[in-house]
């Protein structure tokens, strides 16, 4: 069987996730002798538009991303959004929120009109994709078992429960217990509860779960004498172009 | 020998973030040298206005996951400085040891990838896997140590959790501690094994004496904190930077350019070693003798050789961290000092692996930012870089159109470097199959 052909590309982002490709160490080795790597913006210095798999970090926010995706998507076979900024827009979205005009005002001043920006969207608003690897940045294993599971042609497992399953399975005590507010009932898993385990409240940076169970948040809210106001606080750190999306309907 | 000479190189390969070097000579004269900087704008500044003190360095962390850790805390600096906030030794000592894990990482990406192809004229490290596999094998473990400094620490390898506004959210165990030991101790026999590939290499031949600007501390070799220092004689706290650095936006660049006494100056690893080589560790020092670094260097392709001597420095004092904080005790009531809202203004320097980096945060009374600057040592650097460029060109005219591009990378890597590394790393591993 021949390697499938791998491209890996970053848009506008913090390389962050590619970085965790690179970071893969001790598989390393393995995942390239499962896969045949054609493109990788940030590590290899040939390229070759031959890709059927497509590995795509960062969002969309300058009309150069447009062209560069809509270029990925034509030839690419399956495309995996990786990272919070390529699946929900991620934090680069936060410039939307304060203006994009306004922002490029506040950075270059009068040389603003020199500047190529748009509102920052995840990729999904252009092109059809196929999975997700959610989170700021995903972890290794997460990329590493989407590729493997496509090559092995079964569909990835991503997790539709929330963070919370996985937390208690680690048998961490519960944050709130702490004093401390965390996005973790509402949000999606697959990160397999790190902040939570670093005693750092979960900011949904895969975002919220498929279904949440809304009213088990209120309660636990209320236990613990909170506000719904308390948990907003935040999320739209890496939710923000979704918020934006839902108040304009 | 080349009189006329049109190089456009875009992207720059084997640099992190995207760059392009346009080139055009007439006559044997520069009509036209530019380093040109058209990554996307990402407006931090702007995304940080309105947010609450707690979140600013997972923002800016996220500005490079390469530097996530020099952001995190270049960010937890102005934060707390803005907020009156004082750390204890416990906190401070752990902090450092993470920063000195990023770079490790780094720096050892840097020298092993980069420098050791470029400056043995080959083209990338494979050649390199034939003839001495053993550097490939300590490159990856070097990086992988740096890494896990920084997973075990703090939570996760790029963009860190635990390091919050007023300390840690958790602390290691002494087991963790042992382990991270262990592994810096077992990197000596390989610092030892690259010198051995250091001293064949062929640094070119190159001069241009800048100012060269870095923090400084008058009890350490200053990484985390300290005041900044340049080697034109002045020195200034972290908040008055504005009294001698200022950045302009330039047409063919996303990244502005700075200035500082004169129309250019330098950061990174060669600054830091010109302007605090006396405070390194007594290892490095032996070790900057053996490969010929004696500061003041103004020849920018030794910045290489500063950050390998770096790389030293910090396996030596993050081993005499690790043993004072076994000493002090992990006593969780430490892992947090008390933080509290009010309106100030406070600025953080931090040096990153390529340089001094700052964030300047104002703050309201209910702890939002008001407004925020932020200093990025690449843009830094890129006037400067321009600067030895327009030095290099006439001095490689005679050379060939190929071997003048290549001098041209070489020395623009010589400043920013970092995934450039991971480039042969990945070929690397290909060809081992």
């Amino acid at each position: 069987m021949s390697k499938p052909k791998v491209g890996v590309f970053g848009l506008t982002g913090c390389g962050g996730c590619q970085l965790e490709v690179l970071n893969l160490e001790d598989y390393l080795l393995d995942f390239l002798n499962a896969v045949d790597v054609v493109h990788f913006t940030e590590a290899i210095s040939e390229h070759y538009d031959t890709y059927e798999i497509a590995l795509i970090e960062g969002s969309v926010t300058t009309n150069h991303d447009i062209e560069r995706l809509e270029h990925i998507a034509k030839i690419a076979k399956v495309i995996i959004a990786v990272g919070s900024c390529a699946c929900n827009g991620g934090l680069n979205c936060l410039k939307n929120l304060y203006g994009t005009q306004k922002a490029k005002e506040l950075v270059y001043g009068d040389k603003a009109g020199w500047i190529d920006s748009i509102d920052a969207k995840p990729i999904d608003s252009y092109v059809k994709v196929d999975y997700y690897a959610r989170g700021c940045p995903p972890t290794r294993s997460e990329i590493v078992n989407i590729v493997t599971s496509l090559i092995m042609g079964k569909t990835p497992e991503i997790p539709a429960y929330p963070v919370c399953v996985e937390c208690k399975r680690l048998g961490n005590t519960c944050l709130y217990e702490f004093g401390m507010t965390c996005k973790g009932p509402i949000s999606r898993a697959g990160c397999n509860a790190r902040c939570p385990s670093a005693r750092f409240g979960c900011v949904a940076c895969r975002g919220p779960v498929d279904d949440p169970n809304v009213n088990a948040q209120k309660d636990l809210l209320e236990r613990y004498g909170l506000t719904v106001e308390d948990l907003k606080e935040g999320f739209n750190l890496y939710n923000s172009f979704k918020q934006i999306e839902q108040k304009s309907k | 020998m080349v009189e006329n000479l049109n190089i456009e190189v875009s992207p720059l390969p084997r640099v992190e973030g995207h760059g392009d070097l346009v080139l055009d000579v007439k006559n044997k004269k520069i009509e036209k040298l530019q380093v040109r900087i058209p990554e996307s704008p990402r407006f931090f500044e702007a995304m940080l206005v309105g947010r609450l003190y707690n979140e600013p360095s997972h923002i800016t962390s996220r500005i490079c996951g390469i530097c996530s850790v020099a952001h995190t805390f270049t960010s937890l600096k102005a934060t707390e400085a803005a907020l009156g906030v004082t750390l204890n030794d416990l906190i401070l000592s752990l902090r450092k040891l993470v920063n000195y894990g990023e770079c490790i990482q780094s720096n050892c990406l840097h020298v092993y990838f980069l420098a050791v192809p470029d400056f043995l004229g080959i083209g990338s490290v494979i050649p390199l896997v034939e003839s001495n596999p053993a550097v490939v094998n300590i490159a990856v473990k070097m990086k992988k140590i740096g890494n896990e400094l920084v997973r075990v620490l703090g939570g996760r390898a790029v963009h860190p959790i635990t390091t919050v506004v007023g300390g840690f959210t958790k602390l290691p165990t002494t087991e963790d501690l042992h382990y991270l030991r262990d592994m810096l101790v077992s990197l000596y026999p390989d610092l030892e094994t690259s010198l051995k590939v250091l001293k064949t290499l062929k640094i070119p031949d190159f001069e241009r004496e800048t100012e060269y600007i870095c923090i400084y501390d008058k009890d350490e070799y200053a990484l985390y904190d300290g005041d900044l220092k340049s080697s034109d004689g002045w020195t200034i706290k972290p908040q008055d930077y504005l009294e001698k650095i200022s950045e302009s936006v330039v047409e063919h660049s996303t990244g502005k350019h700075c200035r500082a006494s004169r129309d250019s100056f330098m950061v990174g690893s060669l600054a830091r070693t010109n302007n605090n080589f006396s405070q390194l560790s007594d290892n490095a020092k032996t070790y900057a003798a053996e490969l010929g670094l004696k500061t003041p260097c103004y020849n920018t392709f030794m910045n290489n050789i500063a950050q390998f001597v770096e790389l030293v420095h910090c396996v030596d004092d993050g081993i005499k961290i690790i043993d004072n904080v076994l000493n002090m005790g992990l006593d969780e009531n430490k892992a947090m000092v008390n933080v509290k809202a009010k309106a100030g203004r406070g600025v953080g320097i931090v040096e990153a692996p390529r340089g001094s980096l700052i964030h300047d945060y104002t703050y309201d009374s209910d702890g939002r930012i008001l407004k925020a600057n932020l200093i990025i040592p690449t843009n830094m650097n890129y006037a400067n870089i321009e600067k030895d460029l327009y030095k290099l060109v006439p001095m490689l005219m005679e050379k060939t159109a190929d071997e003048i591009k290549l001098g041209c990378e070489m020395m623009i890597r010589a400043y920013d470097p970092c995934i450039s590394c991971s480039t042969h790393f990945l070929n690397v591993t290909l060809i081992n199959e």
